[in-house]
C-alpha cells in the first residue's frame, strides 16, 4: 500500500547514535530480519530519525528491524525486527 | 556536558505565548515519521472499531465522509518539543462515531495503516477531545500529514494523534502502542511534561 | 576547516555528528561528511550548503566564526570508507551534495599516492551546482587520473552532447568502469538518486555486495 517517498535515510545517518552503545561500527554490521528474512548491511536499512525516535526498517519488506529512544540519561534499544546483527570483532 | 554554541537559537519564534513546559513555537509544520508514508486510495479506506474479536463499526470512506462533521481550532505539541497553535481542522468528532455504541471497555488501541500504534484511555477520545480530521488549514489533509484521515487528541502530545488512521481496537486493560512499549509515557500529558515513562 | 585537538583520524567516506546547543538546552544535531583526506595532522574540513530555511547551515555557514567551539561526534561509519589499501577500481557516483565523501576517497587516494584507477559520475542539477570545480578539472584534464563525467539533469552546458536529463543505463555504459572489472561503487546523495544510481549499476552486472551507499533524504540535505 505503501509506494516510495524516498523520504528515509539508511544506516549511515543512525551510526553516531548507535555509537553510544556499540563500540563497533554498525553500518558494516550484518543484520536478518526476521519478519522476511532478507539479509544485509545495516548501512542499507531504511532510517527514520525525524521522529520521537530512531526506527531501522528492512529495505526488502519495509518491517521494524530495530528502535531507539533516548530518554534522558537511559537509552531504551528494542532490536526485536532482528534474527541477529552480527559484527566483525576485528575492525580492519 | 554540552558545548553551548554562541548565537545558536535555532528555529524558534521569539513570541512564546503560553506553552506546555519544555515546549517550543514552531513557524512550520514538521513532518516526522516512524516509516514510510502510506499512501491509502480512498475506495480502500476503511475505519473500524472492535473489541479483539468483534468488529462493532465500519466506515468506508463514503459513509465515513457522510457522518456530521465539525471545524475546529486546536494547539498542537510534539514530545520533540515544538508546539504549533492555532491550527485549523475539519473532521469527524470520535462523540459522533461511538454514538450508540456501549462498550466496558476503558482503553483504545489507535491503529493506523503501516504498523503504528498508540494507546488513549476511551475517556479521552470522547466528550469533545478527539476527532478523526480530514482537511486542515481548508485543505484535504496531505499524506505527510496523516492524509486522508489522522486521529486528533490535542490535548495529548503529538503523538497520540495517529496518522493514517485506519481503526480502534477497544481494551480492558491499557496496552502499550508503538512509542509507550519504547520509554514513552503511557498517557502523555504536555501540560504535567508527561515524556517518558516514569514520568509523574 | 575544524581543528580538533585529540582528534583520532578517520578514513574518507566518514562523517561526524554537529552538535548546536542553544542557552536554553535546545539542541540540533546534523550531520557531515568529512571532506578532506586523512592526514596526520588534527583538522578536517567539513563543507555545508546553507539551506534557506535550514535550522543548522544557516549558523554554521553565517554565524560561526574563527575561534568557536564546536561540539563533534565522530568519525562515523566503516562501510561506505576507502582506504589506500584498496587497489581494485573504483566507482564513485555523486548526486548533487553527495559528492563530498567521495571527494573525501579522490583526495585520500591522492594524498596516499594510490594508483587504483577511479571513475566519478558527478550528477547536478546544472554547471553551477558543481562543487570543487577546479580540483575536479584537475585531476580530469591536466592529470587524467581520475575519470570525472559529469551529469545534468535541469540545464546542461551549451553545446553539451547530452540533453538535461537524469542518469540512465547509456550514460551508466558509457562513463562507468564495465561491470566485469569488478569495480567497488560508492554512491552518494540524495535518496531518490541513490535507489536510482544503485539500481542502475546493478543492472549493468555490478554484484549489490561490491555496491556501496550513503543515502542523504529526500532534498539530499541530512535532517
Amino acid at each position: 500500500m505503501s509506494s516510495q517517498n524516498y523520504d528515509y535515510l539508511d544506516g549511515n545517518a543512525a551510526a553516531g547514535e548507535l555509537s553510544k552503545i556499540f563500540a563497533i561500527d554498525v553500518t558494516a554490521a550484518e543484520g536478518q530480519c526476521a519478519h522476511c528474512g532478507a539479509t544485509g548491511r545495516f548501512a542499507e536499512a531504511h532510517l527514520y530519525m525525524q521522529g520521537p525516535g530512531v526506527v531501522a526498517r528492512c529495505a526488502v519488506c519495509e518491517q521494524v528491524l530495530l528502535r531507539l529512544v533516548n530518554v534522558r540519561q537511559r537509552v531504551f534499544l528494542d532490536v526485536r525486527g532482528m534474527t541477529y546483527f552480527s559484527f566483525n570483532a576485528t575492525e580492519p | 556536558m554540552a558545548v553551548i554554541s554562541r548565537g545558536f537559537s535555532g528555529r524558534r519564534s521569539a513570541e512564546a505565548g503560553k506553552l506546555p513546559p519544555g515546549q517550543y513555537l514552531t513557524a512550520t509544520f514538521p513532518v516526522l515519521s516512524a516509516g514510510p508514508t502510506p499512501h491509502v486510495s480512498l475506495d480502500r479506506w476503511e475505519f473500524t472499531i472492535d473489541d479483539g474479536k468483534d468488529v462493532l463499526r465500519r466506515w468506508d470512506w463514503k459513509s465515513f465522509r457522510s457522518l456530521p462533521t465539525e471545524t475546529f481550532t486546536v494547539d498542537l505539541h510534539c514530545v520533540t518539543r515544538w508546539s504549533k497553535l492555532g491550527t485549523k481542522w475539519e473532521g469527524v468528532s470520535l462523540d459522533t462515531m461511538f454514538a450508540d455504541l456501549k462498550t466496558d471497555a476503558s482503553y483504545a488501541l489507535v491503529r493506523s495503516y503501516g504498523d503504528y500504534t498508540t494507546n488513549v484511555p476511551l475517556k479521552d477520545l470522547m466528550n469533545h477531545q478527539a476527532w478523526i480530521a480530514f482537511r486542515f488549514e481548508g485543505e484535504d489533509l496531505a499524506p505527510e500529514h496523516g492524509g486522508p484521515a489522522r486521529l486528533l487528541v490535542p490535548h495529548l502530545y503529538l503523538w497520540k494523534s495517529a496518522k493514517w488512521v485506519r481503526g480502534i481496537t477497544l481494551m480492558q486493560q491499557d496496552k502499550p502502542g508503538f512509542w509507550e512499549s519504547l520509554g514513552y509515557h503511557s498517557y502523555g500529558d504536555p501540560w504535567r511534561e508527561q515524556r517518558y515513562s516514569g514520568d509523574p | 576547516m575544524l581543528e580538533i585537538p585529540d582528534w583520532p583520524g578517520h578514513v574518507a567516506g566518514q562523517h561526524v555528528d554537529v552538535r548546536l546547543t542553544a542557552s536554553d538546552g535546545y539542541s540540533a544535531v546534523r550531520s557531515y561528511s568529512i571532506a578532506s583526506a586523512p592526514n596526520s595532522k588534527r583538522r578536517l574540513e567539513i563543507t555545508v550548503e546553507r539551506l534557506p530555511d535550514g535550522e543548522v547551515s544557516p549558523y554554521l555557514t553565517r554565524e560561526l566564526a574563527v575561534g568557536d567551539r564546536l561540539e563533534l561526534r565522530g568519525p562515523i561509519g566503516g562501510w561506505f570508507v576507502w582506504r589506500p589499501q584498496q587497489t581494485e577500481p573504483i566507482q564513485l557516483m555523486a548526486g548533487g551534495s553527495g559528492i563530498v565523501p567521495l571527494m573525501a576517497m579522490i583526495r585520500s587516494r591522492a594524498a596516499a599516492g594510490s594508483t587504483a584507477q577511479f571513475r566519478l559520475l558527478y550528477s547536478v542539477r546544472e554547471p553551477e551546482s558543481v562543487w570543487y570545480r577546479d580540483e575536479l578539472h584537475s585531476l580530469s584534464d591536466r592529470d587524467h587520473s581520475v575519470g570525472v563525467s559529469y551529469a545534468y539533469t535541469r540545464a546542461a552546458p551549451r553545446g553539451w552532447p547530452r540533453p538535461p536529463g537524469r542518469i540512465d543505463a547509456a550514460l551508466i555504459a558509457s562513463t562507468t568502469w564495465p561491470s566485469k572489472l569488478a569495480p567497488t561503487c560508492y554512491v552518494c546523495g540524495p535518496t531518490a538518486f541513490v535507489e536510482s544510481a544503485a539500481g542502475l549499476l546493478s543492472a549493468s552486472g555490478n554484484s549489490p555486495d561490491k555496491i556501496r551507499t550513503e543515502r542523504f533524504g529526500p532534498t539530499g540535505d541530512r535532517q
